[in-house]
């Protein structure tokens, strides 16, 4: 995180590109290499709680994508008016006012998945990427890079619980976004076929296997070693 | 940067009136779609009760309303099974009573609404009789509706929700496949005594030649006692009404 802070001393040149190299890094390094999640460790709580089914992890993640990215934008918008001494304050004032947003929003229009998320979406306020990202970026950088950074973030966030939720959902519930997949397979072998659902992937419990192992095929494969 | 504490303040209050605004205004805009969501929700778990979830699922809003009021016709009751029409000058009617709100009521000052099921554009030709179920699990709420035939002894089917009970454990009361063990049961024993269907510890065994027990949900034994006790204690409440239906229909045979 430290590293972009320091960032914020960046070449003054009049027009950067609009997708400029240093630009597609702050989207792309929290995918994989700073992924907040598997690296930082952050949005963990979530995570475990909503990766029971691909559907609810979906709109949990275009939620937290909306939320962050909205969130660095205003933040970034007013971060040379915004007294320093209350700026925990006035984030979490911003962050709340676009959680409750996206509550409403989701009760009117998406009722059944507002009954599923509810408390989730609000525990979006309390995940700490979202201010993370305003502290160690939107604070300090224009817009349009917070912006940037913010999705990157949230997308990094997004494809970790999504992958997590596939596995969950395959083996837990033998379906793939409330596709049948393990009764398809079977109804091919014959009646007496019968592929076994594992109970524990329904579990918290199961999120934090899968996220073990997520971790670990990404370490060894990129070679980070915790310091 | 430090700034004055004036500046702060007003920092603070403008930013706080901004919020403010932002959030009533999107309250005002959104809140009778919201409403609607919710009416239209109840009358899901309601018609789950009679219905399979897949086909409500498969129904658009307009149809479930439509299905709704072509089928549905409901009234209020109290706890001596008097139809109650208004109450404190203030017509009632069953789509409206909140059940959470009438649960912190004792229960003979409870509104009970009554949603009756029948045939397509014949309203006596009653095919079940729905009643509304409310309770306490192991960590919140549960509720729910369940369906009575016109025996007024038979369960027809239930719906079942929960407001926080455990995922994989409690939560999967609102699983079709438990919902499902409750069909055939029945309420009365052979004295006639308000017995209800009660889960039973464990899970896996056999007992469709219990007429009043049905499987249990393992690991969840806490929210198989509350869902037993709401349905004795709502079943109990309705046992006045559901008493007066029943030798109404004896009367006319």
């Amino acid at each position: 995180m430290s590293a972009e802070t320091v960032e914020k001393a960046i070449e003054k040149k009049p027009a950067e590109e609009l997708l400029s190299k240093r630009r597609k890094k702050l989207v792309t390094d929290p995918l994989v290499d700073d992924n907040p999640i598997t690296i930082q460790v952050l949005g963990i709580c979530s995570a475990l709680a909503v990766t029971t089914q691909m559907k609810p992890t979906l709109v949990m993640a275009i939620s937290v994508i909306f939320v962050v990215v909205m969130s660095n934008l205003v933040i970034s918008l007013m971060r040379n008016t915004i007294p320093s001494r209350v700026r925990i304050i006035v984030q979490l004032a911003v962050v709340a006012t676009l959680v409750t947003l996206v509550s409403e929003v989701l009760r009117a229009f998406a009722y059944d998945m507002y009954k599923e998320l509810s408390v989730f979406i609000g525990l979006i306020i309390t995940n700490c990427i979202v201010m993370g990202r305003l502290e160690a970026f939107a604070l300090g950088n224009k817009p349009y890079d917070s912006v940037l950074d913010g999705f990157g973030s949230a997308l990094g966030y997004s494809w970790i619980i999504l992958t997590v939720a596939f596995f969950r959902e395959l083996l837990g519930s033998g379906s793939v976004f409330g596709l049948p997949i393990y009764d398809t397979i079977s109804g091919l072998f014959g009646p007496d076929f019968k592929l076994a659902t594992n109970g524990l992937m329904v579990s918290p419990v199961g999120a934090f296997v899968i996220l073990g192992l997520i971790i670990w095929v990404q370490r060894t494969k990129t070679g980070y070693v915790e310091h | 940067m430090q700034q004055s504490n004036a500046y702060i303040i007003t920092f603070s209050v403008i930013l706080t009136v901004v919020l403010g605004l932002l959030l009533s205004g999107t309250s005002q805009v959104l809140g009778p779609l919201q409403r609607e969501a919710e009416a239209l929700d109840k009358k899901k778990q309601i018609l789950g009760a009679v219905i399979s979830g897949e086909e409500i699922s498969a129904m658009s809003p307009q149809e479930v309303n439509d299905y709704y009021t072509n089928r549905i016709s409901s009234i209020v009751v109290d706890i001596n099974g008097k139809e109650v029409s208004e109450q404190g000058g203030v017509a009632v009617t069953a789509e409206t009573v909140d059940i959470a709100k009438n649960y912190k009521k004792p229960a003979d000052q409870r509104l009970y609404p009554v949603f009756i099921y029948h045939a397509e554009g014949n309203a006596d030709q009653v095919e079940s009789y729905i009643f509304p179920l409310y309770g306490a699990g192991l960590w919140d709420a549960i509720w729910g509706f369940i369906a009575l035939d016109t025996d007024m002894n038979t369960v027809g089917g239930i719906t079942l929700a929960h407001a926080g009970e455990t995922p994989g454990l409690g939560a999967r009361i609102t699983e079709p496949g438990v919902q499902a063990r409750y069909v055939g049961k029945t309420i009365f024993d052979e004295s006639g005594d308000l017995v209800a269907v009660e889960m039973q510890k464990g899970e896996g065994k056999d007992y469709s030649s219990q007429p009043h027990q049905i499987d249990g949900m393992s690991g969840a034994t806490i929210t198989g006692k509350g869902v037993n006790s709401m349905l004795k204690d709502y079943l109990g409440h309705y046992e006045a009404y559901i008493e007066s239906k029943k030798s109404g229909a004896v009367a006319a045979l």
